[in-house]
């Protein structure tokens, strides 16, 4: 990690000219054509959510064998508390019926047997796997997005081609080209009693001069950042179209990648996660501990594609979970870790409005290891897909070290 | 430390300096001592204090040098006999400190349904809802003692060693403040079981973590029943139990054997199985731990190829015994410590010493320390500075480098500060805990934030915090500024200063803002002190330990 990506070089000549004045090669940044690229919104459940309770398998006898006092009710029109169908054999969490008119408008795909190879039930390991993008393989030193970073044009690159919403780092943006983590856009600036300014400018040269190492690195970037958030406005945009995001971290998130989407500050590759998902007790079914997460998780969702608007288009949003729970309920009323789980894809190029990947079926005969829902879709398949169709990453780009993409693609992306 | 004892270890110690793994093993690991350092440099001194301390304070190191390191050391590791009065007496202003499960249950009780109905529906204002239910009443206030506790400690506390390891273990056996009730455990669980044990024997915490209602919820334990069990009473009579895997897996994963420790799916059902009917009493008033034989699973257990025999309450002591004795255990034990003491990829030789120690001693926190401690992998000088400070550690060596003095209330703003910088007390939600790895910790919102905490620390803006900065420079002339940068650094940095930011840093003492000189102001120079040294906290150097 002691390497840092070509940008640095380039946004140490950048910090040097913007002392005096507006930095110029900001502003041919934000104008630049690059600041319109696609741009991928990858989204992290962490803790292994429910894929059989948010896309709902209705049309097999096995899920209401399974789950005598959390399974979602077969849909019913007019009834809140029944799934919601979306093809006649899957349908979404009711939670999430803010989904439908996207499902309707063909920009929500689902893949409901989504997963990893490797088989691990554990969160850690089969977070640090999706993540890596190397199934099976600890050592891999950086993370698939950060990797995808790297094989984006360098030409017009910005400080924030990646940005992760949180206070640490996710491993899934590691990597040699770099990325930013933050946790709030109102307060990323130097705040100081007088003088802002003047602090400012003193902890930038600390940072600008010494050792190449992971500090240094980091401070250039800080500064860059801080500068060009502030010359493009982005922290004061307000949601548009009348999006009404949830209270709340992951809500917030997703309003502040809007905010960077619509400011045109160069993005390229967002992260955000969103916790609450390891439901081992008291899991609920239309009501409870689930359903809230998913109300919570489907409001922002939306809110976040009325907030873009047409700039949509330039958009796909990915959900990801590091695995999928138990088909049969446990002792007591919840979920223990399983294996496939459901993925979303959404935005305006995607081909939407239906379901992708083969379902291996519930019956206990068709389960993984006699107890999980089975992978049908290898995760590396659908992430690989996006990054080839949507980023227009060359397929050939060892994103995935050590796999082969198979020859056809899913044709989730027009 | 007595006379053969060291005589014997300054024998050892060439051998251990030439980088003889094995050396140390087969000495009876309990006897050795630390390195006795008659002449300890400054330079060793402040690594120790970087490493074992949340950073040194004014005058420290030479305090340390007066004491002797190695009998500073024995102190450290031997806390209770360290006077820490004044510290017990701030924690004073923290009542829910001392308080039982039952009594935090009692004064601090979850909102009423019926206020919160009377809430939700208009039929009271927030106003009316603050007056019934006082925030000062609810559990966030047992958590935010808490956190100002920690912080307090680690600011003040003379027992520092023991703040670290506190921390370490804590986050080693990590539960989640907003899971459920742990909200009430919390309190008892560090105070009852990560504190005594944090210089003890690990399979001593071990067990008791595993028996706290504080583990027992967070991990789901409690609510683990044999397959096919049915509850007869209670909220959940008539509907059939089972196995929950939850505590299992993290107990092997986690808090043992580590993810490479070689166990399968089955071991996680067979150790499941074993902890059936480990439960909770009375969960919301005195939660006392209880086995329950109704719940248990009467079979035999096999659990990494040994087999255990039904025995009730005693399967899950087996399995604690045979998971604390395993070889994997020691190893990944001591690759924690290692990373927490010397470096973010530990030394395999030194793993394999302090494993050894582990081994040797069955599980002496003391006797591995002891073993980190001396080793040259510890002493050398490129080890030195190579930790990035985590964000609990950047703003307690800040508070402690200025010299500044808290009180509770200040503990807790400076508690939340590093909550904005990523790491906030009690509120990792995994099991893993916090990262030690110093990319997790640096990004540029975080190294914004800890810039902007450091210009607040030193600008007084941290209420129930007093910063003197005066103390720092005292005797230099303001009207010299290239004098009191002087003594800021070695005040803070200790030398440990590079030209690079020397240079910025004497470059600053040209602008009017910070000698506060203006063009038509030709009078002394009045060094904007504080100003200066938040540059000096915010610097790269003060990032590291």
């Amino acid at each position: 990690m002691l390497t840092r990506r070509a940008l640095l070089t380039h946004g140490g000549a950048c910090a040097l000219a913007a002392i005096a004045g507006p930095p110029p090669c900001l502003v041919r940044a934000a104008g630049a054509a690059e600041a319109r690229g696609k741009v991928l919104v990858a989204i992290f459940q962490r803790g292994a959510v429910d894929g059989l309770s948010m896309v709902v398998p209705h049309g097999d006898p096995a899920y209401y064998a399974a789950r005598s006092s959390i399974a979602l009710g077969r849909p019913r029109r007019g009834d809140a508390a029944t799934a919601l169908d979306l093809d006649g054999f899957f349908a979404l969490h009711p939670a999430l019926a803010p989904l439908i008119p996207l499902w309707e408008a063909r920009t929500l795909a689902v893949v409901p047997a989504c997963g990893s190879p490797d088989v691990t039930r554990s969160h850690f390991d089969a977070q640090d796997y999706m993540e890596s993008g190397t199934p099976g393989v600890k050592s891999t030193p950086d993370g698939w997005l950060g990797r995808a970073a790297g094989a984006l044009p360098a030409d017009g690159a910005t400080p924030f081609r990646s940005v992760a919403l949180g206070a640490r780092l996710p491993r899934v943006l590691r990597g040699d080209a770099g990325a930013l983590a933050l946790t709030s856009l109102e307060r990323f600036e130097v705040r100081a009693a007088s003088q802002p300014a003047v602090s400012q400018r003193g902890f930038e040269s600390l940072y600008r001069e010494g050792v190449r190492d992971l500090l240094h690195g980091t401070g250039r970037e800080t500064f860059e950042a801080v500068k060009m958030l502030k010359s493009a406005g982005a922290a004061r945009l307000t949601p548009a179209n009348g999006a009404d995001y949830p209270r709340g971290r992951f809500g917030e998130s997703l309003r502040q990648i809007a905010q960077l989407v619509r400011a045109d500050v160069g993005l390229r590759i967002a992260f955000a996660d969103v916790d609450g998902w390891d439901t081992h007790v008291g899991q609920g079914a239309d009501q409870g501990q689930l359903a809230n997460r998913l109300r919570d998780f489907g409001a922002a969702l939306a809110a976040f594609a009325r907030d873009l608007g047409d700039r949509l288009a330039d958009v796909v949003v990915l959900t990801m979970s590091e695995f999928g729970r138990t088909v049969a309920e446990n002792g007591n009323r919840g979920t223990d870790h399983g294996h496939a789980t459901a993925m979303l894809v959404l935005g305006g190029g995607v081909r939407g409005g239906r379901i992708y990947g083969r379902w291996p079926g519930l019956a206990p005969e068709q389960r993984f290891e006699a107890r999980d829902l089975a992978v049908t879709t290898d995760f590396r398949t659908l992430f690989h897909d996006i990054t080839t169709h949507h980023l227009t990453i060359p397929p050939t780009t060892p994103l995935f070290p050590g796999w082969t993409p198979p020859p056809t693609s899913l044709g989730l992306l027009a | 430390m007595s006379r053969p004892a060291a005589r014997l270890l300054l024998a050892l110690l060439p051998l251990a300096l030439l980088g003889c793994a094995g050396a140390t093993a087969n000495v009876p690991v309990a006897a050795a001592r630390v390195v006795p350092d008659p002449a300890a440099s400054d330079a060793t001194i402040l690594h120790v204090l970087q490493r074992l301390t949340y950073g040194p304070r004014p005058g420290d190191v030479a305090r340390v040098k007066t004491i002797g390191l190695a009998a500073w050391l024995e102190r450290q590791l031997d806390p209770a006999r360290l006077d820490d009065a004044a510290v017990e007496g701030a924690l004073g202003a923290l009542p829910t400190l001392t308080m039982s499960i039952a009594d935090l249950q009692r004064d601090y009780p979850r909102p009423d349904p019926e206020l919160q109905r009377k809430l939700a529906s208009g039929d009271m204002s927030p106003r009316e809802m603050r007056e019934q239910y006082p925030p000062e009443r609810r559990p966030a206030r047992i958590v935010a003692e808490l956190q100002a506790a920690r912080m307090l400690r680690a600011v003040a506390s003379e027992r520092q060693l023991q703040e670290v390891m506190v921390d370490f273990w804590f986050n080693h056996f990590n539960v989640f403040a907003a899971k459920g009730e742990v909200r009430w455990y919390l309190t008892a669980y560090e105070r009852d079981v990560i504190r005594p044990h944090a210089l003890g024997r690990f399979p001593d915490l071990l067990r008791a973590t595993a028996r706290h209602p504080a583990m027992l919820f967070y991990l789901d334990n409690w609510l683990s029943t044999r397959p096919g069990f049915t509850p007869r009473g209670g909220p959940n009579a008539g509907r059939p139990a089972g196995l929950n895997e939850n505590y299992a897996r993290e107990l092997m994963e986690l808090h043992t054997l580590g993810v490479d420790g070689g166990y399968t799916q089955a071991d996680v059902t067979e150790v499941a199985r074993a902890f059936t009917g480990w439960t909770i009493d009375r969960p919301r008033q005195d939660a006392r731990f209880v086995f329950r034989p109704a719940t248990h699973d009467l079979g035999d257990k096999r659990v990494l190829g040994r087999s255990i025999r039904a025995g009730g309450e005693r399967d899950g002591d087996e399995v604690l015994d045979l998971l604390a004795a395993h070889p994997a255990t020691a190893r990944f034990i001591a690759g924690k410590l290692v990373r927490r003491f010397v470096a973010d990829e530990p030394p395999p030789a030194l793993v394999e010493r302090v494993a050894a120690a582990y081994r040797d001693t069955g599980g002496d926190v003391r006797a591995m320390l002891r073993v980190v401690f001396a080793s040259p992998e510890f002493r050398a000088p490129a080890a030195a500075g190579v930790k990035i400070k985590k964000p609990s550690e950047f703003v307690a060596s800040a508070v402690r480098a200025v010299g500044a003095t808290t009180d509770a209330r200040g503990a807790l703003a400076l508690a939340r500060a590093a909550a904005e910088i990523g790491e906030g007390f009690y509120e990792a939600p995994p099991p893993t805990g916090y990262p030690d790895r110093a990319e997790s910790w640096v990004n540029p919102g975080t190294l914004l934030a800890r810039m902007n905490f450091a210009l607040s620390l030193a600008e007084g803006r941290v209420p129930g915090v007093r910063a003197d900065l005066s103390g720092l420079v005292s005797g230099a002339d303001r009207g010299q500024p290239e004098v009191v940068l002087q003594r800021l650094l070695a005040a803070l940095l200790h030398g440990r200063s590079s030209a690079e930011t020397r240079a910025v840093l004497t470059a600053q003492l040209g602008l009017p803002e910070i000698t506060r000189l203006t063009a038509d102001d030709r009078g002394p120079a009045n060094t904007d002190v504080a100003k200066l040294a938040a540059l000096v906290l915010g610097s790269p150097e003060f990032q590291r330990r």
